[in-house]
């Protein structure tokens, strides 16, 4: 089975994240890239399916020269090699753009399947692996803490507010995972080293036959007109339980006519 | 005046509340058409409907509309984009509708806006991003705006629309029915009202020390009306289920009130929370940094205040 898994790099969430003052776009300088953790967990399930399945996981990455050390965690993992859509002309694409690219990326690729996270912790669209869907014509499999694969066909648990849907369909699909689909491996000191040697294809737009009007900030479909850091909240009440907290509590949610 | 289009949230048949938001911001900005999917139409719908804006509803209620997953509603809405060419297409902002958005946005070559808490004039959209420490101001600038908004954002008010109605019939392409619905399992956890919607959430973490012990945040739940949530330290020790997690990778939650019990207020427990209007704390940490947050705080060991507050509440009412 041909695997390709789309990995993200992010500001690290514990870090403070911000937009740029000059193109309003997201400030990659600011903060730590680290892999989206939604995005492990799309590595370990490819993994699983490699090795339950055979075949091949090829790693795709959009992003700028840093997000190489986001391909490495992958390798690391086990995939077994990757391509990385990296040209300046990308920068600020929105989602629609984005999907374009990789959609692209992805039909030079080949595949029986995708496995992406259902969202990235900086743009918390969640459309991403829905528009691929779209775009490339294949059934949608998202939100899935579990996937099983038999033969040409595939059956996951797709999570909703009243629990989950059992899905079927056909490959080739594209799945997004949620979190606890998995434990996400840690890479092995033979891995880091192996992945060094892992070959990384790089494709710039004119490559992956992406149409260059679809891509980039200037041809975004949507902008943002302004923004702000939200106001802080004022200073609260602090009590320490004397044997009369909870009382407190209750008269400070009567104040506020909760009861 | 154009028509928006609404895509209207039900369980069964029954009408969850973000709609009825929808179609109070919907006044604003157009016309409110409510487009209604999947089994479960009824005449009280159709006044539900009606009474909060819809000048038109838009029905189609076949299951072949909700037996595949997203593309068929997409199908729907794009068939409707080309026949009333509305002025914008609003969604809610859970996970499917947002997927739903996004597909229509590809199909129909318009721009997609999500997460977002209010529609101002001329379309512009407020967003709240990196979890609420972020607001930012942004619009559709190509094709038609499709705008995912989030639950308990906007006001539920009422004024009546003509509700007229119009049967649908759309032909679902034989690639959106690809992914089929076999089964749906219902996981309910008793009958409280949903996370995203609830006026009030009381959520546990770590410090709740065990699943049985989560009664307690029920209790309290119950006794208020609210929903239970959790924190990502109680759900990966399986002491509530995932789709009650609050936070960075679980749900963004804005309701009036928010009580965290046995909570430490990492970053990405605030990045779901941050924009509940009134937050309370029960910590027995006086540095826990949910403190910051809170409006109201008591220090203490919440098997002790929990409970208190729960029988105080019962005595009030
Ligand atoms: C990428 C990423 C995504 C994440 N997403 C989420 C997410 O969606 N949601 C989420 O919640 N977390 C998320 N986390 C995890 C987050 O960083 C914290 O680890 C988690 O929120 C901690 O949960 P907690 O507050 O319940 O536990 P802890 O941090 O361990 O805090 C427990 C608190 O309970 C208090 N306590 C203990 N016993 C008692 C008692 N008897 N009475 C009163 N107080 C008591 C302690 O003083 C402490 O403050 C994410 C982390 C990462 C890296």
């Amino acid at each position: 089975m041909n695997i390709v898994v789309c990995v993200k790099q992010v500001p690290d969430t514990a870090t403070e994240r911000k937009l740029r003052s000059d193109d309003k776009t997201l400030d990659r300088d600011a903060a730590d890239g680290v892999i989206n953790e939604l995005c492990e967990y799309a590595v370990e399930e490819a993994l699983l399916l490699k090795e339950a399945h055979g075949g091949e996981v090829t790693v795709l990455t959009m992003g700028p020269d840093k997000a190489s050390d986001t391909i490495r965690k992958a390798l690391a993992m086990g995939a077994d090699k990757a391509v990385h859509l990296v040209d300046d002309a990308l920068h600020g694409s929105d989602a629609l753009g984005t999907s374009h690219a990789m959609a692209q990326a992805l039909k030079k690729i080949g595949f029986d399947l995708v496995i992406l996270g259902s969202e990235s912790t900086d743009a918390r669209t969640g459309v991403l692996a829905a528009m691929l869907a779209e775009r490339l014509g294949v059934p949608q499999l998202t939100f899935a803490k579990k996937v099983e694969v038999d033969g040409s066909s595939i059956a996951v648990q797709r999570v909703t507010d009243y629990g989950y849907d059992k899905v079927e369909a056909t490959l080739p699909a594209v799945v997004s995972v949620v979190e606890k689909i998995n434990e996400p491996r840690y890479p092995s000191f033979k891995g880091i080293m192996a992945a060094k040697k892992k070959p990384v294809e790089k494709l710039g737009v004119a490559d992956a036959g992406i149409d260059a009007s679809q891509v980039g900030l200037a041809n975004s479909w949507s902008e943002v007109v302004d923004f702000a850091a939200a106001p802080p909240r004022a200073a609260g009440t602090i009590v320490k339980d004397e044997g009369d907290g909870g009382v407190k509590a209750a008269e400070f949610l009567a104040s506020k006519k909760f009861v | 005046m154009s028509e928006v289009l609404v895509l209207v949230e039900h369980v069964e048949g029954q009408i969850k509340k973000v709609t009825l938001e929808l179609l109070t911001l919907a006044r604003k900005l157009g016309a409110p058409s409510a487009v209604w999917t999947g089994p479960g139409y009824s005449a009280e719908a159709k006044a539900k409907l009606a009474e909060h804006g819809a000048e038109k509803i838009y029905v189609a209620d076949s299951a072949d509309i909700t037996d595949y997953v997203v593309a068929p509603k997409v199908d729907l809405l794009a068939q409707l984009v080309s026949s009333a060419s509305p002025a914008a297409v609003l969604v809610a902002a859970t996970a499917e509708a947002k997927e739903i958005a996004g597909r229509l946005a590809v199909r129909t070559d318009s721009g997609v806006l999500t997460d977002v808490v209010g529609i101002e004039e001329g379309l512009v959209a407020d967003q709240s991003i990196f979890g609420g420490g972020v607001n930012v101001r942004a619009r559709v600038t190509k094709g038609l705006p499709i705008i995912a908004v989030r639950p308990n954002a906007s006001p539920v008010e009422a004024a009546a629309g003509a509700g007229a109605e119009e049967q649908v019939s759309v032909a679902v392409s034989e690639a959106s029915k690809a992914a089929r619905v076999v089964e749906r399992v219902k996981e309910e956890k008793g009958a409280r009202p949903e996370l995203t919607e609830a006026a009030i959430v009381v959520s546990g973490g770590r410090g709740v020390g065990s699943a049985e012990n989560f009664s307690l945040i029920e209790k309290l739940a119950d006794s208020l009306g609210a929903a239970v949530g959790a924190s990502r330290a109680a759900t990966d020790a399986g002491w509530y289920p995932h789709q009650f997690q609050v936070g960075q990778t679980g749900k963004t939650v804005s309701p009036q009130l928010y009580i965290a019990a046995g909570i430490s207020g990492a970053i990405q427990h605030r990045a779901g929370m941050q924009t509940a209007k009134t937050i309370v704390a029960v910590n027995k940490d006086p540095e826990a940094p949910i403190f910051e947050l809170a409006d109201f705080g008591v220090v203490g060991d919440l098997n002790q205040v929990v409970p208190q507050l729960t029988e105080e509440i019962a005595k009030r009412k």
